[in-house]
């Protein structure tokens, strides 16, 4: 077959010769055609409109020039506590509104200029470049290889296997130093994450009073966060203890427990259990007080308070710490111990 | 002596001031070599090539304006009152890292202004590198010589998560700070070494009051330090390579046909540079993002409801939601598999990203290098991976709003769960089969076009009453563009038996290559593009209505 049984009407006028780059085979109707010849903007012929284009590349550069006026006496004379009113947005600092609009303005016009210029006024003739191999030709990369080769020769570095052995033992152990240096960055762990600041005898302290609790404090219903006494915000560890150390307490029915050891630490009905989500860490914040479900925001994992705070549901692999708890002869909460078992996130060490 | 007299009497003479310096500079830098090379360079032209533009410019956004923070911003966990402005706040405890924060924020004119094109321009950055990262795969433009720079993009893209992470970790605020404890969270439970890294990483306990000081150095100076080596090396390659191209007409793959960096691409590339900014600037100005004020102070014991990282942490957040609490003990010690497992998946759908190019290139067996891009639906298996791909990505991002979801719109979480978990395996196999039919339909249209023409929408009526649609022949331009791509045939084990008649062992990496061969190119994998033959049969009988 040939060309000859291409339909004329199919053939391109000048196929395969436009810009003479590219040879095409014999009567493929798929040959490559060649760059399309460049066809004319309205700005290349009529110079009115080339005109038009140079008025809005200049208009755009103008508004970017009083944009950042307007930008400078915002800064000034906007007062920065003002806030003001704007649907849909609401209540929004007048300052920052101002500053950047103006400053979008200002940049965004130049952009805008720019564009417009480079595609109304440049020349967008598409042209072609060649390309190369990005591979070295076969001659360069022998060349590179005989002299690496000569190179590492001379360096005697093969032959002398003692130097060769050496050096690398050195190179390896250099970093050490380094690594060592990083020891520092904090201690081991030990038995940190073990323990909290709860004793026998520390009584249960309400977060938001800062009183320590009775048990007539504590309605059924009701969560309260508490902290252990002694432990005041001005500490100096304030963050590291509550972030152990935080309990929530909740009152029960004791016909409700439904866990035996549950009900031995409790006291009246009265359970506290560590606020820390033994799934990553999360403080418990929400309380159902029909189910006794208690709700970490984070990623939802849900205990049951009544059965020994088992999980429910969502992630967190393992019951929330009960903290053993009494009444002391005053008459007010106090722990009988620390946690038996870490609280917060499950780790290599727990057991 | 003679030719250094005449030129410095040249350059003394006439010659305009700034080409007398560049002058001055080409004596000590050689400046004219590279430009010689380069200022007329030419770049192809497709609205795509602009993501990775978006990138570059948010990352210069990031950088001018977070040098602009770090002249206010204290990277100090100290304990200070705060006396500020902000009157909700006043007398509160709070780090100096939230107190400047808020100075930034309330005193500093324009500072909050700063702080908000900081982190829309952060969040830019990161969706910019998505997409752009998406273009380059779908187009195959990873292929030889571009794996590579294709690497660094990737690490790009991981460092940038991690930057932006420890970035909104600075301001130490309720949020942050509980996307903090998360991390730590997930920390410990890394089997064996899990609380040595977090005690190393806080400097003790969880928080401690170190690790904004910590977090800080590593924010503004050693992963942004990275990264601009990382960005530079990517755009030398870029330059080196040279820009990939569609295919169409008087492109072919030892060309690049498009416009000269001077001035086109010079002034459409700062052009856009403006413009990005402008945009980001005014989205700031607008959008008022991570309000801190509002969250208040980081308490280890309080927390936000519907805590929610930034977007691009969302797929790890719905891993961990959606896993179910796995706990393994034994012999004293916990195996975490509920967090770890997410962890680890976090690590693997990343890693995947990564190593692709080298899996399709050891399938194909191809070693040339690929300037020309591919029509996505040409690649039907890489294209349906991809989107597989995304849709365990969406899934993921889908499992970290699994509470808003339930709330927004009514449904029980648990539902939502299940449906997470269900959807992130279920979800990508569909979303491969459907996807690669979609393609196969359309490489079926497309050789349809070729062969018949396109449809006109101009109804005829046959002398013999038969209504026939008229059907319009292609140009020569898009008869070469449409078939155009390469069609790979699957590759094969080769004899099983030498030319001495012994039967060779075929490696299960063999076997492997030519099954993963027949699923990307094999029968049901892509449609044979048109012959010259097909089509001039079909034009020269009754192909022209
Ligand atoms: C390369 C990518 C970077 C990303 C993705 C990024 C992202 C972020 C984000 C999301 C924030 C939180 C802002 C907020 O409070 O809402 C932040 C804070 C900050 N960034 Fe960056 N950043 C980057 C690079 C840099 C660099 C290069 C510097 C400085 C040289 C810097 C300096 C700061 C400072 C001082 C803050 C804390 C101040 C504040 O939160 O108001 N950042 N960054
Ligand atoms: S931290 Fe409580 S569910 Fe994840």
């Amino acid at each position: 077959m040939s060309s000859q049984d291409i339909p004329e009407k199919n053939l391109p006028a000048e196929q395969g010769h436009a810009h003479g780059a590219v040879g095409t085979v014999e009567g493929d109707p798929f040959a490559d055609p060649g760059m399309p010849p460049h066809e004319h903007r309205i700005q290349d012929i009529d110079e009115r409109a080339a005109k038009r284009s140079e008025r809005v590349v200049a208009l755009l550069f103008t508004v970017s020039m009083l944009a950042t006026i307007g930008f400078i006496a915002s800064y000034v004379a906007i007062p920065h506590d003002k806030s003001i009113y704007l649907f849909p947005l609401g209540h929004i600092s007048a300052q920052n509104f101002a500053l950047g609009v103006t400053l979008g303005v200002a940049l965004f016009t130049i952009g805008a200029g720019a564009v417009h210029w480079a595609r109304t006024l440049m020349s967008d003739v598409e042209i072609a470049d060649e390309r190369h191999a990005i591979e070295a030709p076969a001659e360069v990369s022998e060349k590179v290889k005989a002299d690496f080769r000569l190179g590492a020769e001379e360096s005697q570095l093969g032959r002398r296997k003692l130097i060769r052995n050496t050096m690398f033992g050195a190179l390896a152990l250099v970093p050490l130093s380094g690594v060592v240096l990083l020891r520092d960055l904090g201690p081991l762990p030990e038995e940190k994450l073990r323990h909290t600041i709860w004793r026998k005898g520390k009584l249960l302290v309400n977060m938001n009073t800062d009183e320590p609790l009775r048990p007539s404090d504590v309605a059924v219903g009701s969560l309260t966060f508490a902290k252990p006494e002694g432990l005041e915000e001005h500490d100096h560890d304030f963050q590291n203890e509550i972030a152990k150390a935080a309990l929530m307490i909740v009152r029960l029915q004791p016909d409700d427990i439904k866990d035996k050891r549950e009900l031995e630490w409790s006291h009246e009905g009265i359970v506290a259990y560590s606020k820390i989500c033994t799934h990553v860490g999360c403080p418990i914040s929400l309380y159902e007080q029909q189910t006794h479900h208690v709700l970490c925001p984070c990623h939802q994992s849900t205990f049951d308070l009544s059965d020994g705070a088992r999980v429910i549901f969502g992630p967190a692999g393992h019951a929330l710490p009960q903290l053993r708890i009494g009444v002391n002869d005053e008459g007010y909460l106090e722990a009988l111990g620390d946690f038996e078992e870490p609280v917060g996130p499950a780790f290599w060490e727990r057991g | 002596m003679s030719t250094s007299t005449t030129t410095d009497s040249r350059s003394r003479g006439k010659a305009p001031a700034g080409e007398r310096i560049a002058d001055w500079a080409d004596g000590r830098l050689g400046i004219y070599s590279l430009a010689k090379a380069n200022m007329r360079k030419i770049f192809p032209d497709h609205w795509s090539f602009m993501l990775g533009e978006i990138c570059m410019y948010s990352f210069i956004i990031i950088i001018l304006t977070g040098v602009y923070l770090t002249l206010f911003f204290h990277p100090s966990m100290n304990e200070v009152e705060y006396h500020g402005s902000y009157v909700p706040l006043q007398g509160q405890l709070m780090s100096e890292a939230f107190n400047s924060t808020l100075h930034i924020s309330f005193e500093v004119r324009g500072g909050l202004l700063i702080r908000q094109i900081h982190h829309w321009a952060a969040l830019i950055f990161i969706a910019g590198m998505f997409v752009h990262m998406m273009r380059v795969f779908f187009t195959g433009a990873f292929r030889k010589p571009r794996e590579i720079n294709w690497l660094f993009g990737f690490l790009l893209l991981v460092l940038g998560m991690f930057t932006g992470f420890t970035g909104y970790s600075l301001p130490d605020d309720l949020l942050s700070g509980t996307g903090v404890r998360f991390t730590q969270g997930a920390i410990l439970s890394v089997p064996i070494v899990g609380t040595y890294i977090s005690m190393f990483l806080f400097g003790g306990e969880f928080p401690g009051g170190d690790f904004v000081a910590r977090f800080y150095s590593i924010h503004i100076l050693l992963l942004p330090g990275i990264m601009l080596g990382l960005m530079v090396a990517h755009l030398i390659l870029v330059f080196y390579h040279k820009h990939t191209q569609f295919a169409g007409p008087g492109k072919t793959n030892t060309n690049v046909v498009g416009m000269p960096l001077l001035p086109v691409y010079m002034a459409k590339a700062g052009g856009f540079f403006f413009l990005v900014f402008g945009v980001i600037a005014l989205i700031a100005g607008i959008a008022s993002i991570n309000p801190i004020w509002a969250l208040g102070p980081y308490r280890p014991d309080q927390v936000s409801t519907g805590a929610q990282p930034d977007w691009y942490m969302g797929f790890a957040e719905g891993l961990v939601r959606a896993m179910p609490g796995w706990e393994i003990n034994f012999w004293g010690h916990t195996l975490v598999l509920g967090v770890f497992i997410p962890l680890v998946l976090f690590g693997l759908l990343l890693g995947v990203i990564a190593v692709y190019p080298f899996i399709e290139s050891w399938v194909t067996g191809d070693k040339r290098e690929h300037h020309i891009l591919d029509r996505p639906r040409n690649a039907p298996t890489r294209t349906a991976f991809g989107v597989a791909w995304a849709t365990a990505y969406l899934v993921g991002l889908l499992g970290g709003g699994n509470d808003i979801i339930a709330t927004h719109f009514h449904m029980s979480l648990n539902a939502v769960t299940w449906f997470v978990r269900i959807a992130f395996f279920v979800g990508p196999v569909v979303a491969f089969i459907i996807t690669k039919r979609i393609c196969l339909g359309l490489q079926r249209r497309d050789k349809e076009k070729v062969l018949h023409g396109r449809e006109s929408g101009i109804i005829k009526r046959l002398p013999h009453g038969e209504f026939i649609e008229v059907h319009e022949p292609l140009s020569q331009e898009q008869l070469h563009t449409l078939t155009a791509h390469e069609q790979y045939k699957p590759a094969e084990i080769g004899p099983t038996v030498d030319e001495n008649g012994v039967e060779r062992k075929v490696k299960r990496s063999e076997k492997l290559r030519a099954k993963l061969s027949e699923s990307y190119y094999g029968e049901d994998s892509q449609i044979a593009k048109p012959t010259a033959e097909e089509y001039r049969e079909i034009t020269s009988g009754h192909g022209h209505h």
